[in-house]
C-alpha cells in the first residue's frame, strides 16, 4: 500500500482534500451545495468535449467549469437560484451526452471522469495538482475576509461597500478553480462529496471559522486517506468509501452536537 | 411527400428538414412520444411545487440517484422500473428526514445524502461491471433511452404517473399553503413535516419514473425547466402547472422530432442525443420567458408559452 508508485496517489489526494475542505467551508456557509454539485458536473462535460477538439482535458475542465459557474451566477441575478442551477447543469450534461456520442472512447473514460481514478496517478499529475491547488489557496487567502463577511453577514458586507453580486461571481470562480484542480484526480462525484461532507460535519461541531476550517481539512484528509487504503485493500471503487465516510462524519457530528448542546 | 432527392445533409426543403420521411409511422417514435408526454405532464405538475418550495436541488439529486435504482436493479436482477421506484422513495424519504427545520440547511442535507448514495451506486456499478455481461450498463443508466421503452414499462409508467397526480391533487391546498409559508400552514394545523415527507416521496416516484424513461440527465430538466419558465409567465399555480406540462410535452415532442431528424446530421450518422435537444429547447424557453416580464407586473401572459418553438 505504501509502495513508491502509491506515493503520488497519497500526496495528490491529500492536496485535493485540503482544497475541497477549504472551499467547501464557504460552500456550506453560503448554503451553495447545489452549486458545488453543478460545477463538477459541468466540468465533466468539458472533459468529454476536450477529447473531441484535441486539447488537454484539463483545458476542457477549466473552460466548462468556469463557464458553467459564471452562467449560474449571471442567470440567477434574475431568477430563482436553484432552478437556474438545475437548468444550467442539465444543459451542460446534455452537451456532455452529445460530446460522448461523438467521441470514440467510451464507457471506461466516462467512468473514470465521474468516479475518479485515484489509484493510477503519475508524478506529472502531482505537479499539476499542486500548482493548481496552490493557486486555489492563494485566491482564497486574498478574498478570505470579504467572502467571509458576505457569507455570514450579507447586510453588513453590503453596507461596507462589498458588492454581493461580485462576491458571488468570485465565489463561483473559486469553486470552478477547485473543481478543475480536483476532477481529473478524484472525479466529479467525489469532489462534490468532499466539498460538502467534511465541512458540514465540522460546522455542525463548531461555529467559529478557524476551528471549523481546520477540522474540515482534517476530516477531509482522513476521509480520502482511509478511502484510498480501503479501496486498495478491497478493490472496490474509492467513490464508495469517500461517500459513505463523509456521510458518516456528518451524522456523527450532528449526533455529537445534539448530545452536547443539551 | 415529394419523391426522394438526396436528404443526406438534412438541409432540404423546410418541411423535409423538420419531418424526416417515416417519422409518423415509426413504432418506437409512437411509444417515445406517448411516454414522453405522460412524463412531461406529471413533471410539470410536480415541478411547479418543486420550484415553489425551492427544492430544485432535491429534484435534481433524485434524478441522479436513479443510477442507484438502475444499477441496483441490474445487480439483483429485478426490473429497472422497480429499482428506480424503490430508490426514489427511499432516497426522497432519507433526504427529508436528514434535513433540519431551517430551509437553508436543506441543501447541505440533500448534498450529504446525494454524496453517500452516489458512492453506493458507484459500488453497485462496479459490482455490475465485474459480475460480467452488462458492459453498457453505466451508459444506459446515465443517459437513458427514450427509444427503448417497452409496452410493459409504458403501462407501469402510466399507472405511477396517475398515482403521482392523484396524491398531488389530494394534498394540493395544504401543500400550496406550506410552499408559500410553512409557519402559516403549521398554524393552520397542517402537519408540515409529514406533508414535506409525502411530497418528497411523490417527487421521488415522479423523478424516478422520468429518469427511467428519459434518462437521469433530462429528467431534472423536465421537472424544473418548464415549471420555472411557467412560474415566470403566470402567478396562478394551476395555470403554471398547465403551462409547464404543455411546455414540457412540446419540448419533448420537438426534441424527439429533432433527434429523429439528426440521424442524417454530421459528424456521425447515428443521431444526436434526444436529451440535448429537449434541454436546449427548455433552456431557450426559460431565457425567453425572462425577457417577457420585468418581475413587477402581475398579469397572466398565456400567449408566450409557445414562443419556444421559434
Amino acid at each position: 500500500m505504501f509502495a513508491p508508485f502509491m506515493q503520488d496517489t497519497w500526496i495528490t489526494a491529500g492536496i485535493v482534500a485540503v482544497i475541497a475542505a477549504l472551499v467547501g467551508f464557504f460552500v456550506v456557509l453560503r448554503a451553495a451545495a447545489f452549486t458545488a454539485h453543478a460545477v463538477p458536473n459541468a466540468a465533466f462535460a468539458g472533459a468529454a468535449g476536450a477529447g473531441l477538439v484535441g486539447v488537454s482535458s484539463l483545458v476542457g475542465l477549466g473552460v466548462f467549469s468556469l463557464g458553467g459557474a459564471l452562467l449560474i451566477g449571471l442567470l440567477s441575478r434574475k431568477g430563482r437560484h436553484d432552478a437556474v442551477t438545475a437548468l444550467t447543469v442539465a444543459l451542460m450534461l446534455g452537451l456532455g451526452a452529445l460530446f460522448l456520442s461523438w467521441s470514440t472512447e467510451y464507457a471506461p473514460e466516462i467512468y473514470s471522469l465521474l468516479f475518479g481514478e485515484v489509484l493510477g496517478l503519475s508524478s506529472q499529475d502531482v505537479t499539476t495538482t499542486a500548482i493548481l491547488g496552490f493557486a486555489c489557496v492563494a485566491v482564497l487567502a486574498c478574498v478570505y475576509r470579504p467572502l467571509m463577511l458576505s457569507s455570514t453577514l450579507p447586510e453588513v458586507a453590503e453596507a461596507r461597500g462589498i458588492r454581493q453580486v461580485r462576491i458571488d461571481l468570485l465565489f463561483l470562480t473559486l469553486v470552478a478553480l477547485a473543481t478543475t484542480t480536483a476532477v481529473p484526480v478524484v472525479g466529479a462525484l467525489l469532489m462534490f462529496t468532499l466539498m460538502i461532507g467534511p465541512p458540514a460535519a465540522a460546522r455542525a461541531l463548531t461555529r467559529h471559522p478557524a476551528p471549523a476550517l481546520t477540522l474540515g481539512v482534517l476530516l477531509a484528509l482522513a476521509t480520502v486517506w482511509i478511502a484510498i487504503a480501503a479501496s486498495y485493500q478491497t478493490d472496490w471503487p474509492i467513490g464508495f468509501f469517500v461517500g459513505v465516510i463523509s456521510a458518516a462524519w456528518y451524522l456523527l457530528a450532528r449526533a455529537a452536537a445534539a448530545v452536547f448542546r443539551r | 411527400m415529394r419523391a426522394m432527392s438526396s436528404p443526406r445533409s438534412g438541409f432540404g426543403s423546410g418541411f423535409r428538414f423538420l419531418f424526416e420521411p417515416g417519422f409518423f409511422s415509426s413504432g418506437p417514435v409512437h411509444a417515445a412520444l406517448l411516454t414522453g408526454t405522460v412524463v412531461a405532464l406529471v413533471s410539470g405538475a410536480v415541478g411547479v411545487f418543486t420550484v415553489l418550495r425551492g427544492q430544485s436541488f432535491a429534484g435534481h439529486s433524485l434524478a441522479d440517484l436513479g443510477t442507484l435504482g438502475g444499477s441496483g436493479a441490474f445487480l439483483f436482477g429485478v426490473g429497472p422500473l422497480w429499482g428506480f421506484i424503490a430508490a426514489g422513495v427511499a432516497v426522497g424519504g432519507a433526504m427529508d428526514l436528514a434535513s433540519t427545520r431551517r430551509r437553508a440547511s436543506r441543501g447541505v442535507a440533500t448534498g450529504i445524502v446525494l454524496g453517500a448514495v452516489q458512492g453506493v451506486s458507484a459500488l453497485l456499478l462496479y459490482l455490475d461491471t465485474t459480475s460480467g455481461s452488462t458492459t453498457g450498463v453505466t451508459v444506459t443508466v446515465l443517459f437513458g433511452s427514450l427509444f427503448a421503452v417497452s409496452g410493459y414499462t409504458a403501462t407501469a409508467t402510466l399507472a405511477f404517473a396517475l398515482l403521482g397526480l392523484a396524491s398531488l391533487a389530494v394534498c394540493y391546498r395544504p401543500l400550496l399553503l406550506d410552499s408559500v409559508s410553512t409557519d402559516l400552514a403549521a398554524a393552520r394545523g397542517v402537519r408540515v413535516r409529514l406533508l414535506g415527507l409525502a411530497f418528497m416521496v411523490v417527487m421521488g416516484i415522479t423523478v424516478a419514473l422520468s429518469s427511467l424513461i428519459v434518462g437521469t440527465i433530462l429528467s431534472p430538466a423536465l421537472l424544473i425547466g418548464p415549471a420555472a419558465t411557467a412560474l415566470r409567465l403566470t402567478q396562478s399555480p394551476l395555470a403554471a402547472m398547465g403551462t409547464a406540462a404543455a411546455l414540457g410535452a412540446l419540448a419533448t415532442g420537438l426534441g424527439v422530432l429533432l433527434a429523429y431528424d439528426s440521424y442524417h446530421w454530421k459528424p456521425v450518422g447515428n443521431g444526436w442525443p434526444v436529451s440535448l435537444f429537449v434541454i436546449a429547447l427548455l433552456f431557450t424557453a426559460y431565457l425567453l420567458s425572462g425577457l417577457r416580464r420585468p418581475r413587477a407586473g402581475t398579469g397572466p401572459a398565456p400567449a408566450t408559452a409557445t414562443t419556444e418553438a421559434a
